[in-house]
C-alpha cells in the first residue's frame, strides 16, 4: 500500500531579501484509500507544503524528510515526483501557450505511465473523462489553461487526476473560486478517483464547504506552519462554528 | 504560495511591446525612396526606421564605410529546364521594377552592387521543381541585386538560402505577371558574424498569388524589409516568417504592405521564439491601405515567444486605412512567456524539462509551419527548430 510519510518537514522562502520560514516542523501520514483534509486560515503555510511536496523551485527545504513508499521524495526532481506518483491539483493552473489540451494530457500520460498510451483507447478515455466533468470537447484543441475561467480551469486539474492516477494526490484550495455547481462537479470528479481505493488524498482548504461534498477520514488544523489538531470529521463540524479564531490566537503567541 | 505568472496576451514581459495603431507609413521615413545612398541621410540611430537597429553592429554598411571585396558572397542558382537564369549588368532594365529603396542601406546596396542575378519563368510555364539559389558567404562584403521575374501564368517555388559568413547588402525583385504563382523561400542561416540587411520588393500582377516564407536563424544582425505592391487587382500577398533568436543576436523584420490598387488580399503571420541574453527581435508590420483600394481584405499577425530572461521583443504593428470601403482590415500582436511556472506545470505533470520547453516551441510554429505547404521545407524547420532547442538546453 502506498504510503506519503512527511516528518518534520521545516521550509524556508526568499522574501524581500530575507529568509523566512514557512513551515515549522509538519508531520503527517496520507495511506493509500484514505482522505486527509488540512485546514487553516490564509498564510498559514498549507499551499508551502502542497508546492514543497511538489519540489516548486522557489522552497528551500531545511530540515525533515518525505518519503514515498519509503523513496526519497526531496531527492526527486519535480517530473520524477509526478512520476513515482505525486499529483499536484494546483490552486492557481498556470496557461502554457502553443501547446493544445489534448497534445499536453497525451504527453504527460505518456511520461507517468512509461509508454504511449494507445490511440484509439486513449481517445475514448479522455472524451469519457471529459464528459464526465462537463468539459466540453473543444477544450481538447485549445492551448493549456489559456482563456480558462476559474471553474475550468480547476475541472481541467481533476481531468489531470482522473487520467493520471496517483498514488497520492494533494488538492491544493480546488474549492477556491468556484460556484456551488463546479463545487459539485469538481468534488465528484476527486470523489470517484477516491472509491477506486487506490490514491491517498490530501485536500487543502479553506473553508469545510467542500467538506460536504468529499467526506475527509481524518481533519487536520493548520496554522503556523504545522499541523496543531488532528481529529476525524468531527473537527471540521468544529471548524464550521468556531472558525480559526483559536489556533490563530494560539500560534500568534507560539 | 506560489504565485502564478501568467503573462497576458499583448503585455509586456522581459522586454517591451508598443503597439502603434495610428502612424503614417511614409512619412515617418527620414527621405523619400530613392536609388541613389546620396539621398540619404547618414543614420544616427533616433530616426524612426533605425531606433531599433545597432548601427555599431553594421559594419558600415550604413555610413559608406562598407567597401565590397571581390569573394565577399557566392551565388550559386539551381535551376529547372525551361528558366533562364542570367548574369546582368547595372543598365538592365529589369532591374529596380519592382520597388524602390527606402532605406540608406537598401540605397547603399543599390548604388554599389556591380553585377546582378536575374532569373526568368516564361509566361505559362509551371515548375514542378523549385529554383535553388546559395549565397553563401565568404567573409567579405557585397552588395546584391536579385530578380526573380514570372511571366504571365508561370508558377515558381524559389528556395533562397543564406550560409556562410557575410557583411551583405541587397535588393530582391519579384516581378508577378498576371496570374502568376510565387512561393518564395529565404532561409537566413547565416554564421554567427554574419551581417545581412536586405530589402525584398514584391509587385504582385492582376490575379496573381505571391507567397513569401522568411525563416532567419542566424546572423549577427539580420535586418529584412520585405514590401508588396500590387500591379492590378485581385493579387493576394501571404507573407510568412519564422525567427529564433538567439543570446547577442539581432533579427529585425520591417515589413510593408500597400494596398494600393483595389480588390486585394493580404495576409501576414510572423512568429518568433527569442531565447539567451540579449536576444533582440524587432518586428515591424506596416499595412496601407490607400484610398483607391476599395475592396481590400488585410490582416496582420506578430507571435512571440520569450524562453528565457535577457531577451527582448520590440512589436509595432501599424495600419493605416484611407478607405471605409473593405472587406476586413485587422492587425494583432503579441508578446508571451515561457517561465519558469509553465516549465513546473508540465514537469509536475511528470514531463522531463526538456521535453517540455520542446512542447512549447513546437506547438507554437507548428500551426505557421503548416501553413507553408512545402512539405521538405517544413521537415527542415521544425529539425533547425529542434536542433536550435538542443542547443539552448546543451
Amino acid at each position: 500500500m502506498a504510503t506519503l510519510e512527511i516528518r518534520d518537514l521545516h521550509v524556508t522562502v526568499e522574501a524581500d531579501n530575507a529568509t523566512k520560514e514557512i513551515l515549522k516542523g509538519v508531520d503527517l501520514t496520507v495511506k493509500q484509500g484514505e482522505t486527509h483534509a488540512i485546514m487553516g486560515p490564509n498564510g498559514s503555510g498549507k499551499s508551502t507544503l502542497a508546492y514543497s511536496l511538489a519540489g516548486h523551485p522557489k522552497y528551500t527545504i531545511t530540515g525533515g524528510t518525505v518519503t514515498l513508499d519509503g523513496e526519497d521524495v526531496l531527492e526527486m526532481s519535480v517530473d520524477e515526483r509526478a512520476r513515482a506518483g505525486l499529483f499536484l491539483a494546483m490552486q492557481y493552473p498556470v496557461e502554457v501557450p502553443g501547446v493544445s489540451v489534448s497534445n499536453f494530457l497525451r504527453t504527460s500520460a505518456t511520461a507517468i505511465r512509461g509508454e504511449a498510451p494507445k490511440l484509439r483507447t486513449w481517445v475514448k478515455e479522455v472524451k469519457e473523462a471529459m464528459e464526465r466533468l462537463n468539459i466540453d470537447p473543444s477544450f481538447a484543441e485549445r492551448n493549456v489553461n489559456e482563456g480558462f475561467s476559474g471553474g475550468e480551469k480547476k475541472r481541467h486539474e481533476i481531468l489531470q487526476l482522473e487520467l493520471l492516477k496517483p498514488k497520492v494526490a494533494v488538492l491544493d484550495e480546488t474549492d477556491s473560486g468556484l460556484d456551488v455547481d463546479a463545487l459539485r462537479v469538481v468534488s465528484e470528479g476527486v470523489n470517484r478517483v477516491r472509491e477506486t481505493g487506490e490514491v491517498g488524498t490530501l485536500l487543502i482548504t479553506h473553508y469545510t464547504r467542500i467538506l460536504r461534498y468529499i467526506k475527509p477520514d481524518h481533519v487536520h488544523v493548520f496554522s503556523g506552519g504545522r499541523i496543531v489538531e488532528s481529529g476525524g470529521a468531527e473537527l471540521a463540524d468544529k471548524l464550521e462554528e468556531e472558525g480559526y479564531e483559536a489556533y490563530t490566537k494560539g500560534g500568534a503567541s507560539a | 504560495m506560489a504565485e502564478a505568472q501568467n503573462i497576458p496576451v499583448g503585455s509586456t514581459t522581459a522586454g517591451s511591446i508598443a503597439v502603434a495603431a495610428e502612424s503614417t507609413v511614409a512619412t515617418r521615413m527620414s527621405a523619400p525612396p530613392s536609388f541613389d545612398v546620396a539621398d540619404f541621410p547618414v543614420p544616427h540611430g533616433r530616426e524612426e526606421e533605425w531606433r531599433f537597429t545597432p548601427l555599431e553592429r553594421l559594419r558600415g554598411l550604413h555610413d559608406g564605410t562598407a567597401v565590397a571585396n571581390g569573394d565577399g558572397v557566392k551565388v550559386e542558382v539551381q535551376a529547372p529546364e525551361g528558366v533562364t537564369v542570367e548574369t546582368v549588368g547595372r543598365d538592365d532594365a529589369r532591374l529596380g521594377k519592382a520597388g524602390t529603396p527606402v532605406d540608406r542601406i537598401a540605397a547603399q546596396a543599390y548604388s554599389a552592387f556591380e553585377k546582378a542575378s536575374v532569373v526568368t519563368v516564361p509566361k505559362e510555364t509551371v515548375l514542378t521543381e523549385p529554383i535553388r539559389i546559395a549565397v553563401h558567404g565568404e567573409g567579405g562584403t557585397a552588395f546584391g541585386h536579385q530578380v526573380i521575374e514570372l511571366g504571365a501564368f508561370a508558377e515558381a517555388v524559389v528556395v533562397i538560402d543564406h550560409t556562410g559568413d557575410a557583411v551583405l547588402a541587397a535588393n530582391v525583385d519579384y516581378l508577378l505577371g498576371d496570374g502568376a504563382k510565387l512561393t518564395v523561400v529565404s532561409v537566413q542561416d547565416w554564421d554567427e558574424k554574419a551581417v545581412h540587411v536586405a530589402q525584398h520588393n514584391a509587385l504582385v500582377g492582376r490575379d496573381a498569388s505571391f507567397k513569401s516564407v522568411v525563416v532567419t536563424f542566424g546572423g549577427d544582425v539580420v535586418r529584412l524589409h520585405p514590401r508588396v505592391q500590387y500591379a492590378g487587382p485581385g493579387g493576394e500577398a501571404e507573407l510568412f516568417g519564422l525567427y529564433f533568436t538567439d543570446q547577442g543576436q539581432h533579427q529585425e523584420h520591417r515589413l510593408l504592405v500597400d494596398h494600393n490598387v483595389p480588390h486585394c488580399k493580404s495576409n501576414v503571420v510572423y512568429k518568433g521564439a527569442l531565447q539567451g541574453d540579449d536576444a533582440h527581435a524587432v518586428w515591424i508590420g506596416d499595412v496601407l491601405i490607400e484610398a483607391k483600394a476599395e475592396g481590400t481584405d488585410t490582416y496582420e499577425m506578430n507571435r512571440n515567444l520569450v524562453l528565457t530572461d535577457g531577451a527582448r521583443v520590440d512589436s509595432v504593428p501599424n495600419l493605416e486605412i484611407e478607405t471605409g470601403e473593405i472587406v476586413g482590415a485587422g492587425h494583432a500582436s503579441a508578446t508571451g512567456r515561457f517561465d519558469d511556472e509553465q516549465l513546473f506545470y508540465l514537469m509536475a505533470r511528470g514531463i522531463p524539462e526538456h521535453e517540455a520547453r520542446r512542447l512549447v516551441v513546437r506547438g507554437f510554429f507548428a500551426e505557421l509551419v503548416q501553413q507553408i505547404g512545402l512539405p521538405d521545407i517544413e521537415e527542415r524547420l521544425i529539425a533547425k527548430i529542434e536542433e536550435e532547442l538542443e542547443a539552448a538546453v546543451a
